[in-house]
């Protein structure tokens, strides 16, 4: 007899979504980027409450999917729920995740979304991921995926990509 | 479900406008920005559309069947963000027009609690909308106070669209009953707030404000310039030659 009381349930389900990544950012899952917001028990089943990024990302879709796949595994009758409010904010990014952004190449974004300065970089300096010099400049406001700006390192020269603070 | 067709018909039909750029734009940066915009646009429009379309429960509608199987009759844009790209210039001034008013108005729909659901589209969108016009300003700072060819190309882009930014505060029955119910800005506050933010702007961009003439309206209710029919058919072919197709 399998447990299926709430708090196995959930408890399994949280372990299990651990392993499902961004498809955009593969070394981070969608724990660490604050996209799960919930696991909850509701009406018998598990539901998983996700948040998109950006209205627009193209990542949601296959999100919301690999999430309810993972669940899906402990839980047969278990729903994803997509969620826009409270708006989904760079803030609920894991230390751990802004680590693991740099480590792979990747400014993480800095400071708090409160702060509309950082939204459009104006006025503060985006460390090189690469080399840790401060004398970066930017390329342009938009990048690769909705989420991240261009920017160039005028001491190694490397270019990178900024996650913005949103 | 008039006011939310205008909120997502605006964003859809600039979204596809812009991604009309996608391989054409003067850099690479541009063209990954004006897509970038173009995506988020989508995005809203999905949300808001979505919404609209689930008012009525006896003739629920998907955001793909109000996007694709409109007749340009049924769309509530205004006339400003059908018109043609045409140069980086012209995308610009449109784009910065718009982006202040729909920060403007999105900042309104963000914060008011007749309809949670739009509230919270709005509060997302906000965050998008207020980097598009960032962007737009700048732009509009560069050209203007850069080069005397950038200058007066930039102006006439201002001018030449001047004409349609009267609709964006032309309140009609819709706007006047969704602003006493509080989903939409009243538009004459509004209207007094986007002059300050454009007056703002062009001041540093050395650019002159053109005179307010004749205004062109009728987007609101369906009565749309040829720009958009033409934009339609390309937009809705797929859809529209293969129901149902999908892949």
């Amino acid at each position: 007899m399998i447990d299926r009381s709430p708090s196995t349930l959930i408890k399994a389900v949280s372990r299990q979504l651990q392993d499902v990544m961004d498809p955009e950012l593969t070394f981070l899952s969608v724990i660490d980027m604050g996209i799960l917001r919930d696991v909850r028990f509701e009406n018998g089943h598990i539901v998983c409450v996700i948040t998109p990024t950006y209205s627009g990302c193209p990542a949601t879709e296959v999100i919301s999917e690999d999430v309810l796949q993972a669940a899906r595994e402990i839980d047969p009758e278990a729903e994803v729920k997509v969620v826009l409010s409270p708006a989904w904010t760079t803030d609920w990014i894991s230390l751990e995740a802004r680590e693991k952004m740099t480590a792979n190449g990747i400014a993480p974004p800095e400071g708090s979304s409160h702060d509309k300065a950082f939204l459009t970089g104006d006025g503060h300096t985006i460390p090189c991921p690469m080399c840790k010099s401060k004398e970066t400049k930017l390329i342009s406001p938009f990048g690769s995926t909705p989420c991240k700006a261009s920017f160039v390192c005028n001491a190694c020269l490397e270019p990178f990509e900024h996650f913005k603070c949103f | 479900m008039d006011a939310l067709l205008r909120l997502g018909d605006d964003a859809l039909v600039l979204a596809q406008r812009l991604g009309e750029w996608c391989g054409h734009a003067p850099a690479l940066e541009e063209d990954i920005a004006l897509t970038n915009i173009a995506l988020d646009l989508i995005g809203q429009t999905q949300s808001y559309l979505s919404l609209a379309g689930s008012l009525d429960p006896d003739a629920p509608k998907t955001d793909d069947e109000l996007a694709f199987l409109r007749s340009d009759r049924e769309f509530k844009n205004l006339l400003l963000v059908e018109q043609s790209n045409g140069h980086f210039g012209d995308t610009i001034a449109r784009q910065f027009l718009f982006d202040k008013y729909a920060l403007l108005r999105a900042e309104h729909v963000a914060q008011q609690t007749f309809d949670m659901d739009a509230a919270a589209i709005a509060a997302k969108a906000v965050k998008e909308i207020r980097y598009h016009a960032d962007h737009s300003s700048k732009w509009i700072i560069r050209l203007g106070d850069g080069t005397s060819e950038s200058h007066s190309r930039i102006q006439k882009s201002i001018n030449d669209l001047w004409k349609f930014t009267g609709e964006m505060f032309a309140a009609d029955e819709v706007d006047i009953a969704g602003s006493i119910a509080g989903l939409l800005p009243d538009l004459t506050a509004l209207k007094t707030q986007w002059d300050e933010e454009i007056d703002k702007v062009l001041l540093e961009a050395t650019l002159v404000r053109p005179e307010d003439g004749e205004m062109k309206t009728g987007g609101r209710t369906g009565v749309h310039t040829e720009e958009l029919v033409t934009m339609l058919a390309e937009m809705q072919v797929l859809p529209r030659t293969h129901p149902g197709a999908s892949w």
